[in-house]
């Protein structure tokens, strides 16, 4: 009797010691995240302003602004979202609303797995062979955003297609029932459903496509060049290149300018995330069935 | 649309039909006509295959690939496989399953939903619709003051009757009703009948239930299904006072096993 | 309004006909299906339009130039000799590998834990709140992952391990590390979150404890996933180029310890590309780093993929 309550105890304290041993890992893999912010905001914030961010480049990037490379990451963004969104939601009501069980379906759930399995240096080697040579782009906007595009194609596919599969089967058959033609099911019951699905997905995005350096590096970012692009065929400065161009290749750069663009940049990339995580709780705790 | 000959044109006519998903037979030689302008029951216990009968007859097996279907049913006198256009089928037969599904859009537009379909667009025509329709499906006094809610949110009895509501709005010639009054309260029951020996005049019934009592009220004549076939078709007060073939119908209404 | 037979039959027929035209909205659902399938297969365009293009830019240095046992056995990648440039990729492959390698190392045991934690232990709001701060991590740029190598986590391997240089297999493996887990984690997570909950009702009721649970039911029927996990976070790891060009010291080497500095076969194709002129020896070398790459991302993502079917099977 006495030895089963003395193992009783032992084995409560090993449960116990398990799983902070278990909490502990977890924390050390999360620790990060507020460690790198914390240092992050603490360097970056004090050259933070208007001037740093409505400003050019000056002094060989030494000094001065980063309007330019603010500018060119959200022209690059939106042109890969215009190329890509379209392409990612027909794949997903594809996947979802049409596609047998068959070969070919496999096929295609495998591309989209390749696709963002392919490392990112060997898109921007597609993007050198396909979009700068082969369609003559050249190295312009135009051409960093369809590597982009590419690339993140199955954030919006994945997302997309989760988001019509939530949608109860029930309301399509009720829909089909009433004669409607399958676009008609779709056009009128399935996407209205799926939309906010669909918009946490592009958000996510966007912050893939903002943060992305190596694809962009040969296709159309350009280390150093004040002006604002005037069309999709111009090369343009971007954030992410910019970091890495003033952080490693430019020397006598002030401590605090790398950090501040680096802040700037993860800023856009949080910010972005948390809206689409906080969107995502919207939508799960908000019953419309 | 009265035809004076009924049983020389019947609306619609089902010959050997039989289902079956992948290699489970669910009904096999089912013969059986439907006049235009009677209430059709159709009772049997669960598991009887009558759900997937309807199926068939709005060609719904179409989306299904694991569904087979043998045999041949023509609807006014055209054998359903053979047309082009399955949506343009659908849209002349409503149906109503079982569990009510409001779609997630305003009650209103649940209602007027077929109507624009088929392309019609001018407000007060889809006004009269709707209210037309509505209030068939005894749900008008209920949520004529709140259209624009949605119709997903509704009670399961008010979802049911938005259902048949919605079914109604095709103008059908065929509704097919499911088991409808599983979810809906006695007296909203009785309400849908009275709806329903109404539109008689107007369309054709195919009313499948469990309560033999509710097709004895209703139907012209009434099938009986047990185990994945039709045991008898006959006029619905015969089946009731004795008049039947086989005993197991006889055993069914009168309630030994159900 | 009575019909005889003899008229209404054919008139019926007529409208019936009439009835099964089809009309504008089949015509326009079949042409929405030909548009969504054509999105459908792009992907599958697109991932054999990189192979293509990749392999049409690099085609002509496997054609001539390359030679297997220099490619793949020699350390001297000097393709920009004057007189006699080589392409030993052995060390570039070598420093992808131990920085790859170290980095799962790293983060196979912390991210399996933290699966663990999260699907088995955490309270839904503990869960939400990790599961958040993970999805964060995962959010957080390559070039911005370079940087703090490059700026906080140099000078503090310096400090720590008295060494004279802090970019090195160390440096980029735990950065790598740290990029591969978040991956890792929700996909090891899910596999858990996957084993029905019976499986654990059962062995509990049994008179197993919770961590006799895990080990001995849990995990075991979570493996295919496990697995699956751990080899996209291995695809992740060998990918990633701009935090290994960053963090890894950027010098031609086959490493003795994680205090040397290498170079990612990444690494290489990122900071010589942009040197290389169209079409040139170096290029069309550089464009075989990719084909390499491509082939191995290919094959890690097909495994992973197999192995996950495997799951669904059982």
């Amino acid at each position: 009797m006495f030895e089963a309550t003395a193992r009783d105890h032992r084995n409560q304290r090993v449960q116990t010691s398990i799983r902070l041993g278990f909490l502990s890992m977890t924390l050390l893999l999360a620790a990060p995240v507020l460690i790198v912010l914390g240092a992050l905001v603490y360097k970056g914030m004090p050259i933070i302003s208007l001037d740093f961010l409505l400003g050019d480049p000056t002094h060989g990037m030494t000094q001065g602004g980063i309007f330019p490379a603010l500018v060119g990451t959200v022209c690059i963004v939106v042109v890969a979202l215009i190329a890509s969104v379209p392409a990612g939601v027909a794949a997903a009501v594809y996947l979802s609303e049409y596609a047998p069980e068959n070969w070919l379906t496999r096929a295609i759930n495998l591309g989209i797995l390749n696709l963002a399995g392919v490392p990112s240096i060997v898109h921007a080697l597609f993007g050198v062979g396909a979009f700068v040579l082969f369609f003559g782009f050249g190295t312009s906007i135009l051409a960093a955003s369809l590597t982009l595009a590419v690339m993140t194609l199955p954030v919006v596919i994945v997302a997309t297609k989760e988001s019509l599969q939530a949608v109860p089967m029930a309301f399509r058959e009720a829909c089909w029932n009433m004669g409607a033609t399958r676009w008609q099911t779709i056009r009128t019951v399935v996407l209205p459903n799926a939309v906010s699905g669909i918009l946490t997905g592009v958000i996510l995005e966007v912050s893939r496509t903002a943060g992305e350096t190596a694809p962009i590096m040969f296709t159309g970012a350009a280390f150093f060049l004040p002006f604002l692009p005037q069309s999709v065929y111009d090369q343009t400065m971007a954030m992410s290149l910019h970091l890495f161009v003033i952080s490693t290749q430019v020397p006598d750069v002030p401590e605090a300018l790398p950090y501040g663009v680096a802040l700037v940049l993860i800023g856009i990339v949080l910010v972005m995330n948390s809206i689409s995580i906080a969107f995502r709780i919207w939508l799960r705790n908000r019953k419309k069935w | 649309m009265v035809s004076d000959t009924p049983t020389q044109d019947p609306l619609l006519s089902v010959r050997g039909l039989g289902i079956r998903y992948g290699t489970k037979q669910v009904l096999s030689g089912v013969d059986f006509e439907v006049q235009r302008n009677e209430i059709f029951g159709v009772i049997g216990p669960a598991n009887a295959g009558k759900t997937s009968m309807l199926r068939v007859l709005n060609r719904m097996d179409a989306f299904n690939k694991n569904m087979h279907v043998d045999g041949e049913v023509r609807f006014r006198g055209k054998d359903i496989k053979s047309w082009r256009n399955l949506y343009a089928l659908r849209r002349r037969i409503g149906v109503v399953f079982p569990l009510p599904v409001g779609l997630p859009m305003s009650i209103y537009d649940n209602v007027a939903l077929s109507p624009r379909l088929r392309g019609i667009k001018k407000k007060a025509q889809l006004d009269e619709i709707v209210e037309r329709c509505l209030t068939r499906a005894a749900l008008w006094d209920e949520v004529k003051d709140r259209q624009s809610q949605l119709g997903s949110l509704l009670s399961g009895g008010q979802q049911q009757r938005l259902t048949i509501a919605r079914a109604l709005s095709q103008d059908p010639e065929l509704l097919l009703l499911d088991e409808f009054s599983i979810a809906v309260d006695p007296v909203t029951t009785m309400k849908i009948e009275d709806v329903l020996r109404e539109l008689k005049s107007e369309l054709t019934i195919i009313l499948v239930t469990n309560l033999v009592q509710q097709a004895r009220r209703l139907a012209d004549r009434t099938a009986f299904f047990l185990g994945g076939t039709c045991v008898e078709v006959g006029v619905t007060e015969d089946l009731f006072t004795g008049e039947v073939q086989d005993q197991r119908t006889r055993d069914y209404v009168e309630g030994r096993f159900g | 309004m009575v019909p005889t037979q003899t008229e209404s039959q054919p008139a019926a027929a007529a409208s019936l006909e009439e009835a099964d035209r089809r009309d504008l909205d089949w015509w326009i659902d079949k042409l929405v299906e030909g548009l969504v399938f054509i999105g459908g297969i792009s992907a599958i365009v697109f991932i054999t339009a990189i192979f293509v293009f990749i392999t049409k830019e690099g085609v002509g240095f496997l054609g001539s130039r390359f030679d297997f046992s220099e490619f793949f056995f020699s350390q001297a990648w000097r393709p920009t000799s004057e007189s006699k440039p080589t392409y030993g990729a052995l060390a570039l492959i070598a420093g992808t590998a131990s920085v790859t390698g170290f980095a799962v190392l790293m983060a196979v045991p912390f991210s399996l834990g933290a699966a663990i934690y999260i699907a088995e232990f955490a309270p839904p709001k503990q869960r939400e709140i990790l599961k958040v701060l993970v999805e964060l991590l995962a959010a957080i740029p390559s070039v911005v992952w370079g940087f703090i190598g490059l700026s906080m986590m140099n000078p503090l391997i310096i400090e720590l391990f008295d060494v004279p240089i802090g970019l090195t297999v160390l440096n980029a493996g735990v950065i790598l590390g740290l990029m591969a887990a978040p991956i890792m984690t929700t996909i090891a997570e899910d596999a858990l979150k996957a084993v029905p909950d019976s499986y654990r009702e059962g062995a509990e009721a049994l008179g197993a404890t919770r961590w006799q649970t895990i080990f001995r039911v849990t995990l075991p029927a979570a493996r295919n996933g496990l697995v699956a996990a751990v080899l996209l976070g291995v695809g992740r790891g060998f990918g990633e180029t701009m935090a290994v060009l960053m963090a890894s010291g950027h010098s031609i080497n086959v490493p003795d310890s994680v205090f040397d500095s290498v170079r990612a076969l990444t690494a290489t194709i990122a900071a010589e590309l942009g040197e290389t002129a169209v079409g040139s020896e170096h290029y069309q070398a550089l464009f075989t780093l990719g084909i390499l790459l491509f082939v191995v991302t290919f094959f890690i993502n097909l495994t992973a993929d197999l192995v996950v079917r495997g799951i669904r099977k059982s």
